[in-house]
């Protein structure tokens, strides 16, 4: 009888053992054949359908350039909607590949959570919006406020140590999604909405009266917003890092969804050149991509400055301008590195 | 039960499946084993993700310091600096309110509308069915989700908050009654009430007693109804009112002070109450008419009232009937809170399973901890209720 439930066990372990020592991300992406992106339930700028139900933003974007980088098709790719809470929990237990949903870097998610952000694509901060009637102008004057929240993000912590660190009370209003905080706020169940200060910017665009509503001049935190994976796997790490990187660098570099093909021919600067696939990239094919990787997510998705000014820039609703979020040439914080 | 002692001393293999009792045996140990293979896949399975993801299974992030967040309904002391065990805790006690609270409500309802299910008077009777019908069609998430809706929707804003007397204030961030502070000497009137309570008890007992030998009967009720409202008011004018109250008061953006029922609060219980109301009122119905036409008519001839002729011959018999489902209910109503997450009602999922789980990434183990206490709490409902069942039910002689 024991003899017969250990040898069962040893079965059962060693089964699911060989079941959880699969190959790498880029292996199982491929076999699948799309890349599974997870993103936001719906945030106008970032993640949002657009009037033909065709999902678009800032992050979707980066979703379709790492398809691009691995495919060499921008679509094929296909979303899963994750609110602020779930979105871990799909990332680690293998639902999706990537997560590209307006997520803050911050060193217990690196570290405890193991997960691995690949760079910055969005220097936010925390921020109020309240409406212009109730005549408040600064966050500090918030004591007594209710506080609408999305529960399970970086925001609640940060709203917390704002609170005590400045002697002020609040109720806070905990929220699933983005479209939930707008029906309570818009319905006066919180007085404010805190989120980041784009994702107030977003908010603030889609309302019927956005000039009703005010951003508090106070940003209460650093949110530096990324695209992210799982621990372990670092050539999906690399890819991921590099396409985002890719992106950068070829904004400074002058190469654009338009020029990119002419530009791939050949020109003088041997950086485009090895970015493009006209000179050698030492340890590409390490990374599993092929030649025309880095011109296939330019041509066909953008370079950041194009995915920025089409999803957040000032033409758009949200009007957001570049700040931190501008190369570091032009005084801002983006600084991809060299290519070589 | 002992298998290979029943058999004969010359048993061949196949003997053991032919005979009925040995079989039995065989196929018990079969489902055993392979109920516990389960188990133990189970648990490699989690064993061996755990192992590739490299974590650890365990309860100390429970104790860690400081949780970090805070909790719009708080009964017990806590802030943001307390540990994720007290913020569970928290929650825990956020969902006790709603179920005992929705239970005793729903209780009411259900009784109410089930016994009107069955009266004489047509357009009651259908109002009641009518009720019932509408309510308990529709998903309970969708009355949650109804409630609070018109709560936050339709009632006012803080600043236009109804007013009442100025002590109570209706408004979209809830209500607001005053909060009674108890001064010194207050302890000599809950003295007073408990005597006088006790005294009441016990001239109840009496009376009954005396009913029992004589058949005469006393008012006792009202008498001893009588005895404590008086005795309590007496003790509470000779301390000298030794109660005061705390005023809600509008400060800034939010009433500061008094009572708060929070309108997520008030949403989940009331939907909550009137979705079970419905199941109850079914129950109820079908233990009422469980009971024998014959009864209420010889009751009827006995000269009895029909209030009576229900509380003392059909309810009690009917009891028995309506209990075993009401337990059922009353747990679905428990388990049903869960869903307080979909408003913001900070119940034990949206802290322990929820923000906790998030910030602390132990998915099982908090999922683990919300589902055992569950279990808890449906377990304890059921030996109540069972205890209580017990109690009512048709002692034979």
């Amino acid at each position: 009888m024991k003899a017969t439930i250990l040898s069962i066990l040893g079965a059962v372990v060693a089964m699911t053992m060989a079941v959880s020592a699969s190959a790498g991300t880029l292996d199982d992406v491929r076999k699948r054949g799309h890349l599974q992106c997870g993103v936001n339930t719906g945030l106008p700028g970032f993640a949002a359908p657009d009037d033909k139900g065709v999902w678009r933003g800032f992050d979707i974007d980066y979703c379709r350039a790492v398809a691009a980088a691995v495919f060499g098709d921008a679509s094929k790719l296909k979303f899963t909607h994750l609110t602020g809470k779930t979105r871990f929990t799909a990332l680690r237990s293998r639902e999706i590949d990537l997560l590209s949903r307006n997520t803050t870097w911050t060193f217990s998610r690196d570290v405890d959570l193991q997960l691995t952000f690949v760079g910055v694509n969005y220097y936010d901060g925390q921020g109020f919006m309240i409406p212009k009637k109730l005549g408040v102008n600064s966050a500090k004057k918030l004591d007594g406020a209710s506080i609408c929240i999305q529960t399970g993000t970086t925001t609640e912590l940060n709203l917390s140590d704002f609170f005590r660190t400045n002697g002020m009370k609040y109720q806070p209003v905990p929220i699933e999604t983005n479209a939930e905080a707008r029906t309570n706020y818009l319905a006066e169940r919180c007085d404010v909405y805190t989120t980041d200060a784009s994702g107030l910017a977003a908010t603030r665009a889609a309302l019927d009266k956005p000039g009703d509503h005010v951003v508090l001049p106070e940003i209460v935190s650093k949110e530096p917003l990324g695209p992210l994976v799982r621990h372990g796997d670092d050539q999906w790490a690399d890819i991921a890092r590099w396409t985002l990187n890719a992106m950068v660098a070829a904004e400074e570099m002058g190469i654009t969804s338009k020029n990119a093909k002419a530009m791939a021919k050949g020109t003088k600067n041997p950086e485009i050149n090895r970015l493009l696939g006209k000179e050698k990239l030492q340890g590409r094919e390490a990374l599993g991509l092929s030649a025309d990787w880095a011109l296939n997510v330019i041509s066909q998705v953008g370079n950041y400055g194009e995915v920025f000014e089409a999803n957040l820039g000032p033409k758009t609703a949200l009007g957001l301008q570049r700040g931190n979020n501008a190369q570091w040439k032009n005084g801002g914080l983006l600084y991809a590195p060299p290519f070589r | 039960m002992t298998g290979p002692a029943t058999l004969q001393p010359a048993y061949s293999w196949s003997r053991i499946w032919r005979e009925e009792k040995s079989r039995g045996v065989v196929i018990q140990i079969m489902v055993v084993l392979i109920f516990f293979a389960t188990i133990a896949w189970l648990i490699g399975n989690v064993t061996a993700n755990f192992a590739a993801l490299d974590k650890t299974f365990g309860f100390k992030f429970l104790w860690q310091l400081p949780a970090n967040y805070d909790i719009n309904q708080v009964l017990i002391d806590y802030n943001s600096q307390y540990s994720h065990l007290r913020a569970a805790l928290v929650g825990l006690i956020n969902t006790f309110l709603v179920a005992v609270v929705g239970i005793v409500l729903a209780t009411i309802l259900g009784f109410t509308v089930g016994t009107l299910r069955l009266s004489n008077n047509w357009l009651v009777a259908r109002l009641a069915y009518v009720y019932i019908e509408t309510i308990r069609n529709v998903p309970v998430l969708l009355h949650i989700l109804l409630w609070h809706g018109i709560i936050i929707n339709t009632l006012p804003h803080p600043r236009r908050a109804l007013n009442v007397g100025d002590a109570t204030f209706l408004s979209n961030r809830g209500l607001y009654v005053p909060c009674p502070l108890f001064e010194d000497g207050f302890g000599w009137v809950a003295i007073a009430f408990a005597a006088a309570l006790i005294g009441a008890i016990l001239y109840h007992r009496r009376a009954h007693r005396i009913q029992m030998e004589t058949g005469h009967q006393v008012h006792s009720v009202l008498i001893g109804l009588a005895i404590v409202i008086g005795v309590t008011l007496l003790a509470f004018l000779a301390a000298g009112s030794p109660i005061g109250f705390e005023l809600p008061a509008l400060r800034g953006f939010n009433f500061q002070g008094g009572i708060n029922l929070l309108p997520e609060f008030v949403a989940l219980t009331w939907a909550l109450s009137i979705y079970t109301s419905a199941f109850i009122a079914e129950n109820v119905r079908g233990g009422i008419l469980a009971v024998n036409k014959g009864q209420t008519e010889a009751a009827q001839s006995l000269g009895l009232r029909p209030g009576k002729v229900l509380s003392l011959v059909v309810l009690p018999q009917a009891l028995r009937v309506i209990i075993p489902p009401l337990t059922s209910q009353y747990l679905n109503l428990t388990k049903n809170s869960s869903l307080a997450i979909a408003i913001g009602y900070m119940d034990l999922v949206a802290t322990l399973g929820g923000i906790t789980l998030m910030q602390t990434g132990r998915e099982i183990e908090s999922m683990m901890l919300v589902m055992l206490v569950y279990l808890l709490i449906s377990l304890l409902i059921s030996s109540f209720m069972n205890w209580y069942n017990n109690r009512v039910r048709l002692v034979e002689r």
